[in-house]
């Protein structure tokens, strides 16, 4: 076993004691109706301060994962914390969009993220969002909980099955990328050349992001883990191409959704600020790290630690595991 | 293949341009607020160490049981300590907005129409959502 490998099992067994602590601290009575009051018990700086600590760790795994921070901060920090499940799909929006937007510059300047290949997909994306967000601080807590639950438990799935392909086969454009000039080249640093690279099944993929606009905005995950996914294996872009445009997309998708869970009151600023500096943090830190780890055993760390969150989260919903 | 052809487009560039310049603003002054915040030195409108007593609320209960401000009501108590942040917040949140109108004049040039006529959809579907006349039902 690696260094390497070893610090990274040391982080996530951190992250679940952390998370742990956690909730026996707070194990709260927390109803809709009830104050928490046991979380009262608790300065309330130890909040904001294990939020920045949990963050930073999660900061490192999403990188470490390829999976952006929402999809983590929502099923741990809902299923461990005090906060309701409200004001932490808020701050997920938010983690996950300051993500976004602080990868977004760099990715569209190395042509890697497509602006071309965003902008439709984002109105599709961005539109659904608002639905969901609206379905989701209407859907009462345990419902939402169990959803969640029940979703996570889907996209571990997917992280576990999917297969991704560096450079899919498309035969022919459609007709509807043609008429949209959904195209590009981007220099592949790994083998020296540029590629070109050209979509097809477009309304297919336009039909699965309204699914995916949905979802995001209903439970504030971001959405890489569904864009990824289709713009590859659906559309055929090239790995590459599909993760940068999946992350910029995220600063598109997650703003429309972001906005209605302002208006609605569900933003915390106590909640959202120490976790967007915790997971930038967590991310820069990350990146470094990203060289000399084996990407397999993070991705099956990635994978177990949300199946824990996913399963916590659905059993949470059902009343089972308080 | 020419150097030109791998280059980001003239709109891609000025998007990614305005993004960073944003999101390094928002960040500082999204940090700067919240150490505002939790210093005390601005009174804020939830008492900080009681806020753990509400927190727990579904958001809707939250707005209710405080009679907290809902839409751009924080505007008018951006002087709290709690509200100055988001300040920070909606700057983040108003980013995409502002790269699309920047991208708006350069797409008109090119009279690349489709894009046009998404960029103003996609400004319209958002400052929606911002507008805070879609509200969730029930209260």
């Amino acid at each position: 076993m690696s260094k390497t490998t070893r610090v990274l099992i040391f982080l996530a067994v951190s992250l679940v004691l952390i998370a742990g602590a956690v909730t026996v601290f707070a194990s709260t009575e927390a109803s809709e109706a009830l104050p928490a009051a046991a979380a009262s018990n608790v300065a309330w700086w130890v909040w904001p301060l294990s939020l920045l600590v949990v963050t930073f760790v999660l900061g490192i795994v999403a990188v470490l994962g390829g999976v952006g921070g929402g999809v983590l901060f929502v099923p741990i920090i809902g299923g461990f914390y005090p906060f309701n499940l409200d004001f932490v799909r808020g701050a997920g929006l938010l983690v996950a969009l300051a993500g976004a937007l602080a990868a977004g510059p760099g990715l569209l300047k190395r042509n890697l993220a497509s602006l071309r290949l965003a902008l439709p997909v984002a109105l599709i994306a961005s539109a659904a969002a608002i639905g969901g967000a609206l379905i989701g601080l209407a859907l009462p807590q345990n419902v939402i909980q169990t959803l969640l639950g029940a979703t996570i438990l889907f996209i571990v799935l997917i992280m576990a099955l999917a297969k991704k392909s560096d450079f899919p086969n498309v035969p022919k454009a459609d007709a509807l990328s043609q008429s949209l000039a959904i195209t590009g080249i981007y220099t592949e640093q790994s083998l020296g050349k540029d590629v070109e690279w050209k979509v097809h099944k477009t309304p297919q993929a336009l039909f699965m992001f309204i699914i995916i606009g949905v979802m995001a905005g209903m439970f504030g995950l971001g959405a890489g883990w569904a864009n990824v996914p289709v713009l590859n294996l659906m559309m055929g872009a090239p790995l590459k191409v599909s993760v940068a445009t999946s992350k910029f997309l995220l600063s598109i998708t997650d703003t429309s959704a972001a906005w209605i869970y302002l208006n609605e009151g569900a933003v915390l600023p106590m909640i959202v600020a120490p976790s967007i500096v915790g997971i930038m943090l967590g991310s820069m830190v990350g990146v470094k790290i990203l060289a000399r780890t084996k990407p397999k055993a993070i991705k099956w760390m990635v994978i177990g630690l949300l199946l824990f969150a996913g399963l916590r989260a659905l059993l949470k919903g059902l009343g089972i595991w308080k | 293949m020419s150097n030109e052809k791998v280059k980001a487009s003239e709109e891609q560039i000025a998007y990614a341009n305005i993004l960073n310049i944003g999101m390094w603003f928002g960040l500082a002054v999204l940090t700067f607020t919240f150490i505002i915040y939790v210093s005390g030195i601005f009174q804020s409108f939830v008492p900080i160490e009681e806020l753990p007593n509400y927190w727990g609320m579904k958001a809707k209960d939250y707005i209710h049981v405080l009679n907290a401000p809902t839409g751009w009501g924080w505007v008018a108590m951006a002087g709290k300590g709690d509200y100055m942040n988001f300040v920070g917040i909606a700057m983040l949140a108003g980013l995409t907005i502002v790269c699309y109108l920047a991208i708006l004049p350069i797409l008109l040039r090119k009279k690349d129409t489709p894009y046009v006529i998404i960029a103003i959809l996609e400004v319209a579907v958002l400052a929606l959502a911002a507008s805070g006349i879609l509200k969730v039902g029930g209260h």
